[in-house]
């Protein structure tokens, strides 16, 4: 376990800098330092609704933090023009959650959407980079079929292929296993394994589960309340016996992220004087 | 309310200047603005056409009925083409027009975007302004003009069925006087940019509509009906606007 607010590593392909968010009114994050290291599968988990997804889209420029600095490759990205960003997130895969195919298309055409728009090939070319990927994720067979005849776990491998038809640098992860059985969960964990040990790419995943998660990550962030409150290998964290992490990974239902969303006083709420507290209403 | 309501016109202002500048990038994409035409024009062919001849038809009973009373019936091919080409057409065909298309591309997008799919294409670094928003406002563009004309067409094509083949007009009356007093550039290319102004103003409210909707059915369905509402008064408003300048 090392120190969660001081990361060490300077070969990070992506490092963030005090970062600070509030959306809708609700204070998100409150200065999250990271670094992802290159050619590793840094996990960054969490309880719901701690903004995981949202620093997904803050590394990809989907969205403005209040403050902070966010580098990849050396690029701060909210300080990005348009143009510069698009050129960046070429360089880039993301997996939706919801894997986001385009429901028009078949799946070849899904895969070999992202070469069509930015390269000239000949069709030749494309479609023998399409079905290596497509190979690569076991679905070469379905490249005929349309979105909406894929079950969830296709669609996420069909996602998967299109997030790396380009050979990115860096691919992220949001909630990859959620939603699926656990043979489709084996096959996805052992993609997002092979991907980055043949092809060297550096990944962020974005799960909740941790058994998943520590087969496929060689590095945990936790984030809750705004920041980042542990970090280390998933063996650390099993380890470590910090509130946070206990909870988390224990599993308990109370600590220091609370059960009860907050709210005015019970008793109150309930219609009884203040004084006049019923037993267990705290 | 008022508020948010200056702010969606801000907004909606805003967005016609992204599209504008999406553009020239657009054009890398052009085969998606034909399949666009095809789609929003070509798909609309059924129900205008329909609709074009029985408006004619409507319009040559209740003229020729009109003109009757004046002793006027000679006159029927001239103010049925005249009411079709200043009026009629364009504003029909638009009402149309926002019901069939504009409703479609609200739904597409609106479900795009619930779907992460116009996330998914910024994220593969094709704009979705470029890629979705610019082609289908230039196919409206395109498309509601010749839907505008077709509907002309079917409309003069049914008071001629009307006045001519089933209330004994003579066939050479109607169409000499409407040949005559019918002025190309005063009737019928007025009636075009109008038609044109049409387009680009449903367009702009579908695609604004899809584009901003929350991702949920509810959003999806409120934005499909405010695309109707909307359309209508603002087509209606603007043809007021535009036939006093063009008179």
């Amino acid at each position: 376990m090392t120190d969660a607010r001081a990361p060490q590593n300077s070969d990070a392909l992506v490092q963030v800098r005090g970062l600070r968010t509030t959306l809708g009114g609700k204070r998100i994050f409150e200065g999250i330092d990271l670094d992802i290291p290159r050619g590793k599968v840094t996990a960054i988990m969490g309880p719901s609704g701690t903004g995981k997804t949202t620093l997904l889209r803050h590394i990809t420029g989907q969205l403005m933090p209040d403050a902070g600095e966010i580098r990849v490759d050396g690029q701060n990205v909210p300080a990005l023009r348009r143009n510069a960003l698009f050129d960046l997130r070429e360089k880039i895969g993301f997996l939706f959650q919801n894997s986001a195919l385009l429901t028009d298309f078949t799946v070849f055409e899904n895969v070999a959407f992202p070469l069509r728009k930015h390269l000239k090939l000949p069709e030749e070319l494309v479609r023998n980079i399409v079905l290596t990927k497509l190979q690569a994720v076991g679905l070469r067979g379905a490249a005929e079929l349309m979105p909406s005849e894929l079950s969830g776990g296709m669609a996420r491998r069909v996602a998967l292929a299109r997030a790396i038809i380009r050979d990115p640098m860096l691919i992220l992860y949001d909630e990859p296993f959620s939603g699926l059985d656990p043979i489709a969960l084996n096959q996805v964990l052992k993609l997002i394994r092979t991907l980055n040990q043949t092809l060297g790419i550096t990944s962020i995943l974005v799960a909740h589960e941790f058994a998943a998660v520590s087969r496929a990550a060689d590095l945990v962030y936790l984030i809750a309340a705004g920041k980042v409150v542990a970090r280390g290998t998933p063996e650390e964290l099993t380890h470590d016996d910090s509130p946070w992490t206990k909870q988390f990974f224990g599993g308990e239902a109370d600590g220091p992220v609370p059960f009860q969303y907050p709210a005015r006083d019970y008793a109150a709420d309930l219609g009884f004087p203040a004084t006049a507290r019923p037993a267990g209403a705290a | 309310m008022i508020g948010d309501a200056l702010a969606q016109v801000g907004a909606c202002g805003l967005f016609l200047f992204q599209i504008l500048a999406a553009i020239p990038k657009s054009l890398r994409h052009f085969r998606e603005t034909i399949r666009q035409i095809w789609f929003v024009g070509a798909m609309s062919l059924v129900i205008i056409m329909t609709c074009g001849l029985f408006v004619g038809m409507v319009l040559g009973l209740q003229l020729y009925y009109v003109l009757s009373i004046f002793g006027g019936t000679a006159a029927l091919g001239t103010v049925v083409s005249l009411s079709l080409y200043r009026e009629l057409g364009p504003v029909m065909t638009a009402l149309l027009f926002a019901g069939r298309a504009g409703t479609s591309i609200t739904a597409e997008i609106g479900l795009m975007r619930a779907t992460d799919q116009l996330s998914a294409m910024e994220m593969m670094a094709v704009d979705p302004l470029a890629y979705v928003a610019a082609p289908r406002f230039l196919a409206c563009i395109v498309a509601m003009p010749l839907l505008a004309c077709v509907f002309n067409a079917l409309g003069i094509m049914g008071a001629h069925l009307v006045g001519v083949s089933w209330l004994g007009l003579d066939n050479g009356t109607f169409w000499s006087n409407m040949t005559s007093s019918v002025d190309v550039w005063k009737d019928v290319v007025n009636g075009v940019w109008k038609s044109v102004a049409f387009g680009a103003v449903i367009a702009l409210i579908a695609v604004f509509q899809g584009y901003t909707t929350p991702p949920t059915s509810e959003g999806v369905a409120y934005a499909t009906t405010r695309t109707v509402v909307f359309s209508s008064i603002v087509v209606l408003a603007l043809d007021f606007v535009m036939t006093a300048f063009l008179m």
